[in-house]
């Protein structure tokens, strides 16, 4: 039986027809990002899963790769929380259509729950949270609570 | 439209106008009535006493009238109604909105949704303007804001009056000295906010380390209504004590403040001792709530 040519071009996971690739993800965190956007062990999506392979640019990195999804520009927001070195790669007839280089925003709107019981964000008031980004860290404009650690774990 | 939400949003030339303004109604001793046909709803969802009635009475003072909600019981947040359409309904009934809610964030919220201004009554353990301002005040009136260490003593973690004076005190020249438990520090983000402004900033424990070397002690109540349980309240809630006996090599000048109420921090021998100003603290938000209140209105 003869070689893959993917296999032959060291290529860990086969190409996607049309969707999206997350690369350059901060190794260890490829579940954190299927998990914001929502994707979960019952989808139907396709997808293609690499964690702690060889990079250029870092000593090792996850990729993610979607098949038959595009993302929205909140989607994207949120995984440069957790993966600000990431790439995206919006993949069209297995052409890639156009690249995204992530950028964390100045502000964030309904991506994070505040980590504060009493912030009026986590009532049931018509707003979204609303934090501004300082230094890497979330600052809650609403109750003055910074979230400077796990924040996988408070993204919406 | 000005709303009063955060001493944040206060650059040092604006409170030293508002200050100046504050004096200037205090000077007058009889007041103007600018602000006669005026009507401003007191939303307290929250139990204050001095606060509310400081508004009531510079309100009263200014000539206008309140329309005053003192609990949620009393009002159809009880029924479900959000905060957002609360003041919204309100709005269409008044001139401006003074609020007191439990919830860190409620007043921006508030300013948020409302057609009239809002100024912040304090806001769970988050910012009380007011409170600051007129701590600023009485600061005001012993000495100059630059120059000067102040001491800020008691809760420091859910303290939202300690917090919002030690932003309104980084637009001065001034040493920061935290006491607190260590449960009851002030916490790390807002510690960094501080440094960041250039504040400096010596943290302690224990009073006696720091209190002969201070200008003004701002003594805060460890807040039992902020703790999760009656036993973490027990472990921290007589740490403090200031008795005369505390007192006796301070400095001269040294101006004991504190927010009120008290709850065991000062003993009542240190009443007439010419360090407390603390009655003289919650005489002064007459004029200062009244220089905020003209601020919004006219």
């Amino acid at each position: 039986m003869s070689t893959p040519d993917f296999a032959k071009h060291g290529l860990l996971i086969s190409p996607i027809e049309n969707g999206t690739v997350i690369d350059h993800i901060k190794s260890g965190e490829a579940l954190n990002v299927l998990r914001i956007l929502g994707i979960t062990g019952t989808t139907d999506k396709s997808l293609s899963i690499a964690t702690n392979v060889q990079s250029s640019i870092s000593e090792k990195k996850d990729i993610v790769k979607i098949s038959n999804m595009e993302l929205s520009k909140d989607d994207v927001n949120k995984i440069a929380l957790i993966a600000p070195n990431a790439t995206i790669n919006i993949i069209r007839n297995y052409c890639v259509i156009e690249k995204i280089g992530v950028k964390i925003p100045d502000l964030l709107m309904g991506v994070i729950i505040c980590s504060n019981p009493g912030c009026i964000s986590n009532s049931n008031e018509p707003i979204d949270s609303k934090f501004e980004v300082v230094d890497g860290n979330l600052h809650c404009l609403y109750c003055d609570n910074i979230i400077s650690s796990d924040i996988a774990n408070h993204i919406i | 439209m000005r709303h009063i939400i955060s001493i944040k949003d206060f650059g040092r030339d604006e409170i030293d106008a508002l200050l100046e303004k504050a004096a200037k109604i205090q000077k007058l001793g009889s007041y103007k009535r600018t602000l006669e046909g005026k009507l401003v709803a007191l939303l307290f969802f929250e139990p204050s006493t001095r606060t509310r009635m400081s508004f009531t009475s510079a309100l009263a003072r200014l000539g206008g009238d309140p329309i005053t909600v003192d609990s949620v019981e009393g009002s159809s947040i009880s029924k479900g109604e959000t905060l957002a359409d609360t003041v919204r309904v309100v709005s269409s009934y008044v001139d401006a909105i003074v609020l007191r809610h439990p919830k860190e964030g409620a007043a921006l919220l508030a300013s948020e949704f409302a057609s009239v201004p809002v100024i912040n009554a304090g806001d769970g353990a988050g910012q009380h303007p007011s409170q600051t301002l007129l701590d600023l005040f009485t600061i005001k009136e012993n000495m100059p804001l630059d120059g000067i260490d102040v001491g800020l003593l008691g809760d420091l973690r859910y303290g939202r009056t300690a917090h919002s004076l030690s932003y309104a005190l980084s637009n001065y020249d001034v040493r920061l000295h935290t006491i607190a438990p260590k449960s009851l520090e002030m916490p790390a983000g807002h510690m960094s906010e501080l440094k960041k402004r250039g504040v400096e900033v010596i943290e302690h424990q224990g009073l006696e380390e720091v209190i002969n070397d201070l200008d003004v002690l701002y003594a805060t109540r460890i807040q039992r209504e902020r703790f999760p349980d009656s036993a973490s309240y027990s472990r921290v809630a007589n740490t403090y004590r200031i008795t005369p006996d505390t007192l006796k090599d301070v400095r001269e000048n040294l101006i004991l403040l504190h927010p009120l109420p008290r709850a065991g921090e000062i003993s009542p021998e240190v009443d007439a001792l010419p360090y407390a100003k603390y009655f003289r603290q919650a005489q002064n938000g007459i004029p200062v709530r009244m220089a905020m209140l003209e601020e919004v209105m006219l």
